[in-house]
């Protein structure tokens, strides 16, 4: 009598509130609640990583204008601004969108759609990251840009160049405030040039600010890495999806849903990296 | 996880593709418009330009939070809880990009002379300079205003002294 008393209590608790691990609080599953608590945790860190480029960014008298600086493209094409950057976030939109669809092919216990889905969002990834290669391999193998030196300069005045880089220079031309220039670097050394001011005045174009390089390098490598380590989830769990494991836990691939949650989040963090490195 | 059907959806996912891709080019559109890529000698309010850009990534970023990620259809508990530490990130941007700035006026201030861009260069100024450069720097401690002399952004003030 006691212990049926006991069962029938307890059976009334764990139909009742959430506090006793009957129900899951804010109807969502424990490894769900907690990637979105992480994605909250990477939230900051990216926004910690954003407001130090601002903050540095506002304390500068220059700072290069970002469509001077990404204006190469693959083949050796040059002065296109933001085209290939704007290629590089369709892809990862692509992803995100191929993303969606797994997910929701994941609702209808479709294993074949998750699969597919997957692969070409595993496909999105590779290729932005294959993308972001290739910037940086320009950026550093050509323009010589680092962490501890950016040969990206911004003119402050009006004037004349006084001599030629032998590319895009020629001795005369004449540029306007606020236009940036790189300074080339051949035969082991950077060359820059003379140019003279409307005011008169002599110069040599100066480095732009070091902290430029460091905050590029640093924040898309961050974001860069966090697409990589989706990818070698995103297979693992395509993997797991295709021998039918997660079939077999019957939740719907809910595994699935969680490295969508993830996926999304780095496309969410491309698009601020993009207006703050990019767009302003 | 989410009340819509699976056609609904499908449409959802289809909406979602064609709004980013249309947001990233009018994005870039106005980027390159505001800074006279497209039509010559034309340029955008920099206020205006800021304003459009980061209301569209603004715009963006809610809807992969609310559609892709399904935050829709989450229970309010959740969305607040995840959304609503957030904010403190109000308070964060203000207070460094003020700090930044003061770091700016402060190493004005310490060279006794503005730094930045100058696109109309005081007439009194060009006049006197050129010929004599010398001249021209002791004019410029008299009257900081008028001075040009740019400061190479790596140099800082505080290591010069």
């Amino acid at each position: 009598m006691s212990a049926e008393h006991t069962a029938q209590i307890s059976h009334q608790h764990n139909e009742g509130g959430s506090w006793n691990g009957a129900s899951e609080p804010f109807k969502a599953s424990y490894g769900k609640l907690m990637m979105w608590y992480f994605l909250l945790s990477d939230a900051f860190t990216f926004s910690a990583f954003l407001i130090a480029y601002g903050t540095l960014r506002f304390a500068m008298p220059t700072w290069p204008v970002p469509d001077f600086v990404f204006s190469a493209l693959p083949g050796g094409i040059h002065h296109m601004p933001l085209i290939f950057v704007t290629i590089m976030t369709f892809v990862l939109i692509a992803s995100s969108v191929t993303m969606v669809r797994a997910v929701q092919e994941g609702h209808r216990d479709n294993k074949k759609g998750v699969v597919f889905w997957m692969v070409l969002t595993i496909v999105g990834g590779l290729g932005f990251l294959s993308c972001q290669a290739w910037e940086w391999t320009t950026l550093i193998g050509e323009e010589k840009m680092s962490i501890v030196r950016n040969p990206f300069g911004t003119h402050t005045e009006n004037g004349t160049y006084l001599e030629g880089d032998g590319h895009d220079i020629k001795a005369g031309d004449s540029f306007k405030a606020h236009s940036s220039y790189l300074i080339h670097f051949h035969d082991g050394q950077f060359h820059p040039l003379k140019y003279k001011t409307e005011a008169g005045e002599e110069k040599t174009q100066k480095m732009g600010p070091k902290a430029f390089g460091a905050l590029f390098f640093f924040i898309t490598g961050f974001h860069g890495f966090h697409v990589f380590s989706g990818v070698v989830f995103l297979i693992i769990i395509a993997l797991n999806v295709a021998s039918g494991l997660y079939a077999k836990r019957n939740n719907h691939y809910e595994m699935v849903e969680k490295i969508g949650l993830y996926w999304h989040f780095v496309d969410l963090v491309w698009v601020f990296v993009f207006l703050v490195f990019y767009l302003l | 996880m989410s009340h819509l059907s699976y056609e609904e959806s499908k449409k959802v996912v289809l909406r979602g593709l064609i709004i980013l891709g249309i947001i990233t080019l009018i994005e870039v559109f106005v980027a390159l418009l505001g800074k006279g890529y497209i039509i010559h000698d034309f340029h955008l309010q920099k206020w205006l330009m800021y304003l459009l850009m980061i209301s569209m990534s603004l715009y963006k970023a809610y809807f992969i939070v609310y559609y892709f990620m399904h935050m829709k259809y989450e229970v309010p508990g959740l969305v607040k809880s995840v959304l609503l530490p957030t904010l403190l990130l109000v308070w964060a941007v203000i207070a460094f990009f003020s700090e930044g700035k003061t770091w700016h006026d402060w190493r004005a201030k310490k060279n006794d002379r503005p730094i930045g861009i100058f696109e109309n260069p005081p007439a009194s100024h060009s006049e006197s300079a050129g010929n004599t450069p010398h001249h021209s720097q002791e004019h410029n401690t008299q009257q900081p205003e008028d001075a040009k002399k740019e400061l190479s952004p790596e140099e800082h003030p505080a290591e010069k002294h």
